[in-house]
């Protein structure tokens, strides 16, 4: 076996499997504070970055414009979790997946019909160099993409562990009951909860979008998926799993196009795969600790 | 003085009215008891003051209305709700249970709070940096009422707090709950089923049934009538 | 049912059999063409509403069921030459085999959790028809020969699409009475009785697990039926991604909008579904996504404002008008919604 072959292909896993891992935290963030699987965190991703392509193609330096992307999707987040989720927050699974669809069908068709059919392109932040590490290939991207991830773990590690919103929000994921009677208003926690996920698929949509080919309606479906299949795997009430079952799913992925050819153009097929065995085998996934069953 | 004037409260969940009207008062600085049979309304009744369940009637506390409030405007108000089954936030460390619990104060004491509440529970900083969860059923009760406590409340709200544990354990529990009422002046609405103990370190009580209080008094007279004694002390 | 309400229910069905038939007389290709869809939709929406609206089970991956059926007759008839409705057993049978193996998990994960992996096996499907088909120039799309009106039936289908659409209908009508029977006897009171409360259902002796897996078949097969019947009157079969999520939430959307757990729902949602879709399309033709848009949004908001959707609506208006003094009946198990659950 080539090793500087296996090598290459398991950091352009790595590379992809950051950005799973960053939605796979939206997911976790999501799921922990409301409960839910919100299915239509792709879209919103999807919206936000072409907000960023749109304040980009309009003028604004790439960098600053993802930052002001990133500010507006957190607004956006509070305000679809105060406005479509908040009615519906207790109601069964039916009904949460019809509206976390209703959003999908929405800003999957909105993003279009506002800003256009046609594949945009979208500046990268990165350089566009390729360095060769003893015959491995690593490109800027992969190296900006681990850091940018790294960069949101200590973050929200700041924030859940070091601030007193953070501790709130833990609270209210541990027990919403016992919250409210010290004094927690548990709305404006799950506000803060969504506000984060939107921001973070935000900064997930705008990186990711230069390493693929271009930005399209459906750019973010397949993301989703594996996604899904990260937070799945590290279990979906914990922020480690969704990193670590990010970049897993990533690597297996980038492997499995290597090296099995029968599976060529069915990538789906591993996170699709992972999602089921998951479930089925250990539904609280590889760091999870609790009931996965919310019916 | 009274601090809580609850009068003709009704309640209950959706069409299903558990209060038919209750109208009890706490005085500031007193231990007043809840008594009565399953079923008979003591949580409801803790629930629907700390905001956590709709009700009717009007309750007054140190001068302003409860009634209709949110529970966080409760707990804002200097209420402590140590819930039913203790609410403990399993996930968390025992330490961030009590950061918690200080969660509405914006003053600088809250170090010296949680020693403080660390001297009086030893077993709880010994297990500071554990998961809540992993505790005894006794050192969770402890550390909800001690959680409760760093929110420095006026009136503490107690729902069964003997509930799952030995009775030696209960027994340490309750003398703790009276040395805090001596120490602090804060008054204690519980709830509880062990009617002996609960009226040990009582002033006063009422005996609820069926969403109706049907005697009330000084807990040591309580303590001799004949009907407490069949029916709650098992005499 | 009593015999006194099956009466005029019977009246009713056979006189909106005789205006569906009447139809494609009176109006036009492109029209036809429209109604042939909403009836394949309405195919679709039962099969889902059987399992999402009956059984509680929530599937957002019929859309790949409906792609299997559409590429099986489309293959069957293109490279093998068979006859349309031979197609038909093989999809169905197919689709039933499809669904249980699907279905199995659904023994272990639910709720969101099976929402999830139905997402998947959408995601999953343009992939593997990618990979597995040949179609037309080496592409996914596979045409099929046109079918065309028989001499017998030129008298009252001179043309073929007009044929077409009464192969549609005719197949479309047994399906509703199959979905019909199925939920008011045995099966459908143990699919209501499953989605209510599992563990009661399974002490009186219901087998979970049948249920549970035969819902799934079942409801994938008739979205596969459904897949059959689009694909003969567009004339081909086809997936991409967008296109398989799409339609899995537009069963969803029929089924919403015209009443979850009601049979005749998804029948209305469908028309409904398709001629708001073309509506909008004609009014704003240089925004043909406005539709999804405006579906999207209408979903959640009938979540909110008609949970039971038009039918189930509509019911509780005649239920009030009948007695007015009264206040509004309880409803009949088998028109209660599931979103209540």
């Amino acid at each position: 076996m080539n090793v500087s072959l296996f090598l290459t292909q398991f950091m352009n896993g790595i590379g992809a499997g950051v950005i799973y891992a960053s939605l796979a935290l939206a997911l976790v963030l999501i799921f922990r504070t409301t409960g839910l699987l919100n299915f239509a965190q792709g879209e919103m991703a999807l919206f936000s970055t072409y907000v960023t392509w749109w304040l980009w193609d309009g003028g604004v330096p790439i960098l600053p414009a993802i930052l002001l992307s990133v500010s507006l999707s957190f607004v956006g987040g509070a305000v679809i979790e105060r406005v479509v989720i908040r009615p519906v927050e207790s109601s069964s699974p039916l009904i949460v997946v019809i509206v976390t669809l209703g959003m999908f069908l929405a800003l999957n068709a909105l993003t279009q019909v506002i800003f256009g059919t046609d594949a945009k392109q979208l500046a990268s932040v990165f350089p566009q160099r390729v360095f060769d590490v003893g015959g491995v290939r690593l490109t800027a991207q992969t190296i900006g993409l681990v850091a940018v991830l790294v960069l949101e773990c200590v973050l929200l590690w700041l924030i859940f562990q070091r601030t007193k919103a953070g501790l709130a929000l833990r609270a209210v994921a541990a027990n919403p009951t016992s919250s409210r009677l010290v004094g927690i208003n548990v709305g404006r926690m799950l506000m803060l909860g969504w506000a984060l996920a939107a921001a973070l698929g935000a900064l997930a949509g705008s990186l990711v979008v230069p390493a693929t080919e271009a930005l399209t309606a459906s750019s973010m479906q397949a993301i989703l998926v594996f996604a899904f299949a990260g937070a799945a795997l590290g279990g979906f009430d914990s922020p480690l799993g969704a990193v670590v079952g990010g970049l897993v799913v990533g690597v297996a992925n980038s492997l499995t196009i290597e090296y099995l050819e029968p599976l060529r153009d069915v990538e789906l097929l591993v996170p699709f795969g992972i999602i089921l065995g998951v479930l089925l085998v250990r539904p609280a996934g590889l760091f999870g600790t609790q009931r996965v069953e919310r019916v | 003085m009274t601090l809580l004037e609850v009068r003709d409260l009704r309640g209950g969940y959706g069409p299903v009215r558990v209060l038919q009207g209750l109208t009890f008062t706490v005085d500031d600085g007193e231990i007043v008891v809840l008594l009565g049979a399953n079923g008979a309304g003591k949580t409801t009744t803790l629930r629907a003051l700390s905001g956590l369940i709709g009700a009717q009637g009007s309750v007054r506390y140190d001068g302003v209305d409860l009634l209709g409030r949110r529970a966080e405007a409760v707990a804002r108000r200097g209420i402590g709700h140590v819930p039913e089954g203790r609410g403990t936030m399993a996930e968390l460390t025992v330490e961030e249970n009590l950061r918690v619990g200080a969660y509405l104060r914006r003053d600088r004491d809250v170090a010296s709070d949680l020693e403080r509440w660390y001297t009086l529970f030893p077993r709880l900083k010994e297990r500071r940096d554990q998961p809540a969860g992993t505790l005894s059923g006794g050192e969770q009760q402890m550390l909800a009422i001690a959680r409760a406590l760093m929110g420095r409340p006026r009136l503490l709200l107690l729902d069964e707090p003997s509930m799952g544990l030995a009775p030696i354990i209960t027994q340490g529990l309750f003398r703790t709950l009276a040395d805090l009422n001596a120490d602090l002046g804060v008054a204690m609405l519980v709830v509880e089923q062990n009617a002996m103990l609960a009226l040990g370190i009582a002033r006063r009580a009422y005996v609820l049934e069926t969403g109706r209080i049907v005697t009330s008094g000084p807990a040591a007279e309580l303590r001799e009538d004949e009907r407490v004694r069949k029916a709650y002390l098992g005499m | 049912m009593s015999a006194r309400r099956a009466l005029p229910a019977a009246g009713i069905g056979i006189a909106l059999l005789v205006l569906l038939a009447w139809l494609p007389q009176y109006y036009g290709s492109t029209q036809t063409a429209l109604f042939a869809r909403a009836l394949a939709f309405a195919v679709a929406a039962l099969g889902l509403n059987l399992l999402t609206g009956y059984n509680g089970q929530v599937s957002i991956g019929h859309g790949a069921f409906f792609g299997f059926g559409a590429y099986t007759t489309a293959i069957l008839m293109k490279d093998h030459d068979w006859a349309f409705l031979a197609t038909l057993p093989v999809v169905a049978v197919g689709g039933l085999a499809v669904g249980a193996a699907v279905g199995f998990p659904a023994l272990r994960v639910k709720g969101l959790y099976l929402a999830l992996v139905t997402l998947g096996l959408a995601a999953l499907f343009p992939d593997l028809v990618t990979r597995f088909v040949r179609g037309t120039g080496g592409t996914t799309l596979v045409q099929i020969p046109k079918v065309t009106s028989p001499s017998w039936a030129t008298r009252f289908a001179p043309a073929d699409d007009q044929w077409r659409y009464y192969l549609v209908l005719a197949v479309a009508v047994v399906m509703l009475l199959v979905a019909w029977n199925l939920v008011r006897g045995r099966f459908g009171r143990a699919l209501i009785a499953v989605r209510e409360h599992e563990a009661a259902a399974a002490t009186v002796g219901i087998d979970l697990a049948r249920v549970k897996v035969s819902a799934f078949a079942i409801s994938a097969a008739f979205a596969a039926v459904a897949g059959s019947l689009l694909t003969l009157t567009t004339g081909l079969a086809n997936a991409d991604r967008v296109g398989t999520f799409q339609l899995s939430i537009d069963f969803l959307v029929i089924i919403v909008i015209g009443g979850i757990g009601t049979v005749v729902g998804p029948v209305v949602g469908a028309w409904l579904f398709v001629f708001l879709e073309d509506w909008t399309k004609q009014v704003f033709p240089d925004t043909p996504l406005l539709s999804p848009a405006i579906f999207g949004i209408a979903l959640i908001l009938f979540v909110y404002v008609l949970p039971d959707g038009i039918v189930g609506g509509a019911r509780r208006l005649l239920a009030r008008l009948r007695r007015p003094a009264a206040p509004t009946p309880p409803t009949a198990p088998g028109t209660r919604p599931a979103v209540r659950t």
